[in-house]
């Protein structure tokens, strides 16, 4: 499969669904989609075109926070990355794929740890990184979050 | 009647190398349950990159990891690359590559040593941590340094292999596929281990699929995958080499691939260090443009993931790291369950685990009558492959006496 034939075969059946799809080279693009649709691409990719599922990246953009999921085809070596962009930062939320790959188990509880966002569907969202007693509603992997001061005397 | 028993273990403990806490669920000596803690050496190292300048971050991701001090910063670099399409010359891409090569010989060996003394094989242990040395004695001749290499950066390396280094770098990997070679028999051809390790800890394919294993512990599942391969990267489209794999997904072949992929790493760095080209190492970039890029390459113990997204200033805006052990580790729910508590240690360490990613602090309730510590749980590891020794010395009482291996 090359990055055309890709481009083509999900343009071909998610066609509207699609907001943006960019080829960045001959192994690489950029898909942007609704975060209502996660599911559906992801079986789709992972299931039916066999890709293998690289990790998912969160980014605070400031005015929202987006994720991407990266998979890659290892017969062909195209990677590519679904973007979700989650417009509501006050209380973002994607469904869960952790019921169509476990592979999405660990990532889903970092995500939802470090950037506070929420995966409908998945009842396993412990911190996975960040000790018991973090505090609710703090982010580190924000912009808006600042480091707690060091106490020198405590140290 | 069953007896069920929680068993933690960790987070801190002196034979433990890194922090992790497990919790296993026993019922008499069968585990029925596993979870894992990690995070008690999480550093926020993602979080720390979006503060550096471009150069240090690649300092800084060398950092996460003792063992992958060559993957991370190739893989940096490689996003880098991606986002601003800079070309590195050949020779750069030739050392890059044997400075991997040379990182997954000694981390392989790192991890046969480890894996015989958890079983009791301590021989093991002191044959491949010492037969190790010429490796790392090759690293500090290409870079300057045993660990923690300083090596790459944004566009080639930073010290090219003299013409007078490789006549010295070509014998002692003699020296090491000597010992390889004898380890490679007295590993493989050893009844005792293939009593010990075979059908222990199987990680079926459509498991290894579904949790999108990685590296060596995908590869003995007869999963045929590896980046070097399939998404290349350095110059291994340039040498001849081939991708190990085994089908039976248990300890045993997970040993076998890791320990024939040290011969084709051997191989690649001869014919890496034969055909590399004379010219400069370097293309000397100077910024990086806005852009988002991803470098994959593969670690040691699978692929390493870096994905980077730049806005145009010296700093990333993110950057995310994704290591090896990020998605071979939650396989342990599939090859743990259902074994025996002296099997446990052994699976565990089969897939490699390195927590470079994570961990902080836990309180264990120590009211729990059943507490068991690591060096409990290796010394039952321990005792069963002492059992099936004495068997086989049973078994066989005319033939060659057994080696105390």
């Amino acid at each position: 499969m090359t990055i055309d034939e890709f481009l083509n075969n999900i343009s071909g059946r998610f066609g509207g669904n699609i907001l943006n799809a960019s080829k960045r080279s001959e192994k690489r693009a950029y898909i942007d989609i609704y975060p209502k649709d996660i599911r559906e691409f992801v079986r789709y990719i992972f299931k039916d075109l066999a890709f293998r599922f690289n990790t998912a990246s969160g980014v605070d953009d400031f005015d929202s926070l987006e994720i991407l999921y990266h998979f890659s085809h290892d017969p062909s070596g195209i990677t590519i990355s679904l973007r979700a962009i989650l417009n509501d930062k006050e209380g973002p939320h994607i469904d869960t794929i952790t019921d169509i790959t476990r592979s999405a188990w660990w990532i889903e509880r970092e995500l939802h740890e470090l950037f506070g966002i929420e995966f409908d569907g998945n009842a396993d969202l412990r911190p996975l990184l960040l000790p018991d007693d973090w505090p609710q509603g703090v982010y580190p992997l924000r912009k808006d979050f600042l480091p707690p001061k060091r106490d020198s005397r405590k140290d | 009647m069953s007896h069920k028993a929680h068993i933690p273990i960790g987070p801190y403990h002196p034979l433990q190398e890194e922090p992790e806490f497990y919790k296993l669920v026993v019922d008499d000596e069968k585990v029925v349950d596993v979870d894992v803690r990690i995070g008690y050496n999480h550093r926020g190292i993602e979080k720390l990159s979006e503060s550096k300048s471009y150069d240090q971050s690649i300092f800084l991701v060398e950092r996460i990891c003792g063992i992958c001090s060559s993957s991370h910063p190739i893989a940096c670099c490689q996003a880098l690359e991606d986002i601003s399409g800079i070309e590195v010359p050949e020779r750069a891409l030739y050392i890059r590559s044997i400075c991997q090569e040379l990182e997954r010989l000694h981390s392989h060996m790192l991890w046969l040593g480890l894996a015989g003394h958890f079983i009791g094989y301590n021989t093991v242990f002191m044959w491949a941590w010492k037969y190790r040395e010429p490796i790392c004695d090759i690293m500090e001749t290409v870079t300057g340094n045993r660990q923690n290499y300083a090596m790459h950066k944004v566009g080639g390396v930073r010290r090219d292999i003299e013409k007078e280094h490789v006549s010295y770098i070509l014998k002692r990997l003699d020296e090491f596929t000597k010992h390889l070679t004898m380890l490679k028999g007295a590993v493989l051809d050893d009844p005792v281990l293939h009593e010990r390790l075979k059908g222990v800890g199987i990680l079926t394919k459509e498991d290894a699929i579904d949790y999108a294993a990685i590296g060596p512990v995908a590869r003995a599942s007869d999963v045929d995958i590896d980046v070097r391969r399939d998404h290349p990267y350095g110059v291994y489209d340039r040498v001849k080499w081939n991708v190990i794999t085994q089908d039976a997904g248990d300890v045993f072949a997970k040993a076998v691939v890791r320990i024939l992929e040290m011969f084709e790493s051997v191989s690649i760095i001869r014919q890496c260090l034969d055909k590399m080209p004379a010219g400069p190492i370097d293309s000397n970039p100077k910024d990086i443009p806005p852009g988002e890029g991803i470098g994959q390459i593969e670690a040691p113990r699978g692929e390493c993931f870096h994905y980077i997204k730049s806005d145009g200033t010296n700093s990333p805006v993110r950057h995310k790291v994704r290591a090896p052990t990020y998605m071979n580790f939650p396989t342990f729910r599939e090859t743990v369950v259902g074994e025996t508590i002296s099997d446990a240690t052994i699976i565990l360490a089969a897939i490699d685990p390195c927590y470079c990613c994570t961990e902080r602090m836990l309180i264990v309730d120590e009211s729990d009558k059943n507490v068991m510590s690591v060096e409990e749980l290796i010394r039952l590891s321990q005792e069963k492959t002492r059992k099936i020794k004495e068997r086989f010395v049973i078994a066989r009482p005319e033939g060659p006496k057994q080696s105390q291996v």
